[in-house]
Parts: C-alpha cells; structure tokens; sequence
C-alpha cells in the first residue's frame, strides 16, 4: 500500500520539480500555413534560450473555440501565460481582476517598449489605467485595402481609386462589361470590414474617431451617417449573387483569376496572392482605400495573465522579450503580410505593399488618421461592436433604407451599451 | 453483508447519478444564476434582477431568432414526419432490396450537421450548384436562391435539416409498423377496408408512443440547431437565419455578454419545457391510464 502511494505522489508531483527554468504554456488559433511557420519562429526562439513551450493551440471560428476554452480556464483559475487577445479586451481582463501584477511590465520597462512603439500602440498593450505594460504587440494589420487585378484594371483604362466617386465610376464601366466589381463575402465581419473603410473615407478620420472610438449618438444618428450607408447599398449592387456567406479567401481567388475587379480587405489578403506566387504591381495592385490620409490598424497582441510559480513568471518574461524581438517581428510579418509593432525593425526584406503601409502609418500618425478599426475589435466594447456590426450586416443583407439603417444603428448602440 | 446486497445496485448508481445531478441540474441552475447577474466577459456573482431578460427581449435579433426557430421546427417537425411516414409505409410494402433502400434512407443520419450543412451550402449557392447546373442545362431564366435571401434562408435550413432526419424518423416508424400484429391488418383487409384506411384509420392511431419518440427527438434536435446553422449559412445572410443557439453562443463568446447569453439560454430552455414536458406527462398519463 505505501508503494502505491508513493508511486501516486510521485507522478503527481514529478511535473512540478522537472522544469525549474522558465515555462510557457500560449494559447492562440494561429495553426494555418503562414501563420504557424511563423509561430514555429517563436517556439524555436524560446527553447534555444532554454524555456519549456507548452502549446495550447485552439483552432476554429476565428478564435470563438480558443475564447471558450480561455474563460473556462480562467474561470477554473488556471490561466494559461499568454493568450492571443487584442483591443480593449485587454484592458477589460484587467478590470477583472486576472491580470494584475503585471509580470512583465520590468521586462518592457527595462527594454525600453516605450520607445520601441508607437505611442498609440503602446496604448492598447498597457493595464491599470495604462501605467504597465501586460501585453505585447506582434504585428500592426490595416484594413482598408483595396486589391485589384492588375491585367483586368489596365485593359480597361481604370486607375487605383482616389475618391469613392471614382471607384463607383469605374466599378460601373467595369459591370457593364461583365466583370464582377467588387469580390465580396457577405459575412458579418467582412460587411463591417468594408462599412468601416467607406466610414473612413466618406465621413473622414474626425467622424470616425466620433462614431466608433467615442460611440457618440449624434454622430451615429447624423446624416453623414446616411450617406454612409447609401454607400454601402451601392457597392451591395457591384456584388455577385454568390456573396453572402462567401470566406473572404474565396473572394481574393476572385480577383487573382479576373472574375472579379476588387477586394477590400486587410492585409491577410496579401498572404493568399503570394501563396499563388502573385507579385504586387506585376499581377495586382494594392492601394489604401480612398481616405484623407486615414489609416484602420489591427494589432494582435498576447496578453498574459496573473500566474502562479516562479518558472511561469520567468516563462512569461522570456515569452514577452522574445515577441518583441526584432528578428520575431519581422519574420512573423513577413509570413503574415502585416507590418512590425516595433519601429526600428528594417523594412528593406519586406514587399512593396508593406513599405507603403508602413509609410502611411507614419503619415496618418501625423495627421490624425491613424485609427483603431471597431470591425477588428480594437475599439468599442465588444457588445457595441457586434450591435453596430448586426445593424451594417443587416441592412447590407435586405433592402432597409438608409435612413432606417441610422435609426436603428442609434437604437442599438444604446441598447447595448 | 447482507445490507450491502440489498443497496449495491444503488451504491453502483450513485457516482453517474452524482455526476449527472451536478453537471445538467446543477449547471442549469448555475446558469439562471448567472442569467440574474451583470456578467460580461467572465461569469460575476452580484445580483442584478431581471435587466438581462429586459435587455434580451428588447434586443430586434432575438425576436428573428425567435421567430426562425418557430418556423424551423414547425417545418422541420411536419415535414420530418410526413416523409418518414410515406417511406415507412412505401418499405413496409414487402418490396425487393428493402434492405438497401433503407440504408440509403438513413445513410443522412451517419453524417454530422457541418458535413450536411457544407454540401448543401455549395448546392444552394446559385453560383455553384442547383441554380447554376440549370441555367447551364439550357434554362436560363431558372432561379433558386433561397439560400442568400433574407427572409428565405431559414427555409433552406428546414430543406437540408429534413434531409438529414427523415430517414432517421422512417427507421423509427418502420420499426413501429413492424410491430403492429398482422392479423389485425388482415382482420381489416376481410372486413373490405382500403390499403389506406387500414393505415390512416388502424395502424397509426395504434403508432402514437412511436410518434412520441419521434416529436421529442424531433424537437430538441430543432432547438438545439447550430451547427447545421453556422454550417450551412452562418446565421445570414445579415441575421436573417439567426437561431437562438446561435445567438446564444455569439453573446457568450464572441461579444463578452455572458448575462444575457445565460438569460437567453434559460428562454430556449423554458421553451423546451413548455412543450416537451406537458407532451410527455399526457403521453405517460395516458399509458399510466392504460394499466
């Protein structure tokens, strides 16, 4: 009998007094092609500095499945050390009380993180009322992104649009002759996608900033607000019957066979043309949808998490040095078609449309037009968020008159907030 | 020795009746806790009142997902068991290769709702499937695009639910006819009634614990749909096909609203009751009657 449990106590306890060095246990949905390869960079990174890497891999529903597991986890308080969240999200785990004390905020001070990104992403990763670092950034994606097929412009005498006049000018020669317009999946995300980039554009970085990052109900109620959704109704028509529900991959394949003219979309687009072997300005193009200077981001980022043990919190510092490492940041986002969280990593490797949304992001910031996007959930509380997205989807979807779409817009954000 | 003969069958019980109590009853009970509480992204325990199921019922897509499912299980159910019917009795028929027949019949059920959704997705798109395959025939002006049309695309739901279960619910009536005891049939049948009338007047009236069976599996198939939902159309086009446990996963997960989830959860719940429960006590009454 006292075999036996010394045996027990043996496996039990064996886990604990095996790793004394620092360990990691990372939850995310990055498992697909690119995004894996560049994970794969940081696991590697992290073993050649001796740490334990216990992968937590969630795949599905573009991180629905990993949010379920997430909660449960730290319901059951056993969060894992890092976990994919980006936004204000963040910020309201914090309020939750399961982040605090912040381990690696000495790693960010001492590496100096508030030189090493721009204010405004510095911004996002900071808890307790943004006095510590508790997230690192991996990437900065933008969204408004037109892409096009190169052959299919040029033999039509169109231009990169720079105004949304100009695009539906073109997106009208363009159906006359047969050729799908715009490449769309009608999807509540992607519908939000393009509502945000022609918010952006119509109602300017002033209106936007109004409407998504403060929610004020004048100007979700305003009439620049109806013109926005006239919009949308009109590029509703430069789609094909086939959108709804449509995976936006789908819809880039598309525009690279020449079905279909444009595609607004992020940077992840980016991705399926090089995995064609497509070259930008050889096959397609890539332009920032008409905007004054604006500039939508999406950062992914790893939050981390209050954690028990001493070799978890030395895990977690590793994890989060490591993310912010130059050669991480730049391997990862050349992999993932976005651009480096961190300024002074050399853009020199990376294509042609990185160097221009890296431009952009400097000439936004000076300019006022670098913006969170809401339909990437780095804005707005995420209850305001899918009301907004509920109303964009809904109107895109049926025949509601503009005017009802702000009414109804107005109701909702109330509603949910 | 002899009190641990008389109590083993209920001391071997205990631990999956234990596990069961905690993880359904107790659980339920959690989650109406919760649905009184103002917990957004991780479950809180102050109590808030009824806020969440104001918030709920004032909330435009929980009255489409609740009007979808009404129509959904209304369809899904009648049309589930006409067909299963008219297969069952087409098989009882002592026909050829009925062996076969039946297996093709209820091949669907092998399949999971995500394989069903995505081929009937890709067969409903009308630039890929049926709609693209007849114009392509020769009738150009032939349109069925049910599946991207608001308003229509719950019924594309019932079409491809009904395919799935029909069989299923034919399996079970077979085997209910099967059961019936010939020589009644051939009572009737010397008594000069009709092929049908011996099935409409006799052999299903004797059928009703089957049609039981098959309305209670029926209907918590319906209210639980959402894997058939996320496969075949996602809840769109817009919202348009949103079914309760769909937007009840959505709030919970996806937006950080777990109170009104556990509220919207606990109204899909009273649902099920509300209609399961007074059928089976009437159908056990009756059976209780019959004793």
């Amino acid at each position: 009998m006292r075999k036996i449990i010394i045996a027990i106590l043996a496996i039990v306890l064996a886990p604990t007094l095996s790793y004394a060095g620092s360990k990691a246990e990372v939850l995310h949905w990055w498992t697909s092609g690119g995004e894996a390869k560049a994970l794969q960079v940081l696991k590697d990174d992290f073993a050649a500095k001796g740490g334990v890497w216990s992968d937590m891999p969630v795949a599905g529903g573009g991180g629905d499945a990993a949010m379920q597991t997430l909660k449960a986890r730290i319901v059951a308080n056993d969060a894992p050390a890092a976990a994919q969240i980006k936004g204000p999200t963040i910020q309201a785990y914090d309020r939750e009380g399961v982040v605090a004390p912040y381990n690696i905020d000495a790693v960010a001070k001492a590496e100096g993180w508030d030189k090493l990104l721009s204010k405004q992403v510095a911004g996002h990763m900071k808890c307790d009322n943004g006095k510590a670092y508790c997230a690192a950034p991996v990437n900065i994606h933008r969204i408004d992104w037109f892409w096009a097929n190169k052959k299919v412009l040029d033999s039509n005498g169109i231009k990169m649009p720079s105004s949304w006049d100009e695009f539906n000018a073109a997106a009208d020669k363009l159906q006359a002759k047969g050729i799908i317009p715009l490449a769309h999946g009608s999807q509540p995300w992607q519908d939000a996608t393009v509502f945000e980039a022609v918010a952006l554009g119509i109602g300017g970085n002033k209106f936007y900033k109004k409407a998504f990052v403060d929610a004020d109900a004048n100007t979700l109620g305003s009439s620049t607000m109806v013109k926005i959704f006239d919009q949308m109704r009109k590029l509703k028509g430069y789609t094909d019957a086939g959108s709804p529900g449509r995976d936006w991959n789908v819809a880039t394949g598309m525009v690279m066979e020449g079905k279909a003219a444009f595609q607004l979309m992020g940077d992840w687009a980016k991705g399926e043309f090089a995995a064609a072997g497509l070259k930008p300005d050889v096959d397609y193009y890539c332009a920032a949808t008409p905007s004054d200077n604006g500039y939508l981001y999406n950062v992914d980022s790893f939050i981390f998490f209050k954690i028990k043990g001493q070799d978890k919190v030395e895990g977690q510092k590793l994890l989060a040095s490591l993310m912010m490492g130059k050669n991480f940041q730049k391997v990862f986002n050349m992999y993932k078609g976005s651009i480096p969280a961190r300024l002074d990593v050399p853009m020199d490797d990376f294509d042609k449309c990185a160097k221009k949304s890296n431009a952009d992001l400097n000439t936004a910031a000076k300019k006022g037009g670098l913006l969170p996007s809401f339909a990437h959930g780095m804005t707005l509380e995420l209850g305001v968020k899918g009301a907004i997205q509920d109303v964009v989807t809904e109107h895109f979807n049926s025949n509601m008159s503009s005017q009802d779409a702000v009414k109804k817009l107005s109701a909702a954000v109330k509603a949910a907030s | 020795m002899f009190w641990l003969k008389r109590n083993l069958p209920k001391l071997v019980i205990a631990p999956s009746f234990g596990v069961l109590a905690w993880f359904v009853y107790g659980f339920i009970l959690w989650t109406v806790y919760i649905s009184f509480t103002k917990s957004k992204l991780l479950p809180v325990y102050n109590l808030w009142g009824l806020d969440q199921y104001f918030r709920l019922w004032s909330m435009p897509r929980w009255h489409v997902a609740v009007e979808n499912l009404f129509i959904f299980t209304t369809l899904f159910i009648v049309f589930c068991i006409l067909i299963g019917i008219l297969l069952a009795i087409l098989l009882d028929q002592k026909i050829r290769a009925e062996g076969f027949l039946r297996t093709i019949y209820l091949y669907p059920m092998a399949l999971s709702f995500i394989v069903t959704g995505t081929a009937w997705r890709w067969m409903l798109n009308p630039s890929l499937g049926f709609e693209k395959f007849a114009q392509d025939l020769g009738f150009v002006n032939f349109t069925f695009d049910w599946l991207v049309t608001p308003g229509m695309s719950i019924y594309t739901i019932v079409i491809a639910g009904v395919w799935q279960s029909s069989g299923f619910i034919m399996a079970i009536f077979l085997a209910g006819l099967r059961s019936v005891d010939d020589e009644i049939i051939k009572a009737a049948k010397i008594d000069g009634a009709s092929l049908i009338s011996v099935y409409t007047k006799i052999i299903l009236p004797m059928m009703r614990p089957v049609f039981m069976s098959a309305i209670v599996i029926l209907v918590h198939l319906a209210i639980k749909s959402y894997d058939l939902v996320i496969a075949l159309t996602a809840g769109g086009p817009g919202i348009s096909s949103d079914m309760p446990a769909v937007f009840m996963t959505q709030m919970a997960f996806h937006r950080s609203e777990i109170g009104l989830a556990s509220a919207s959860a606990i109204m899909m719940f009273l649902t099920v009751s509300a209609i399961v429960v007074p059928y089976l006590y009437s159908e056990l009454k009756r059976e209780d009657d019959r004793k």
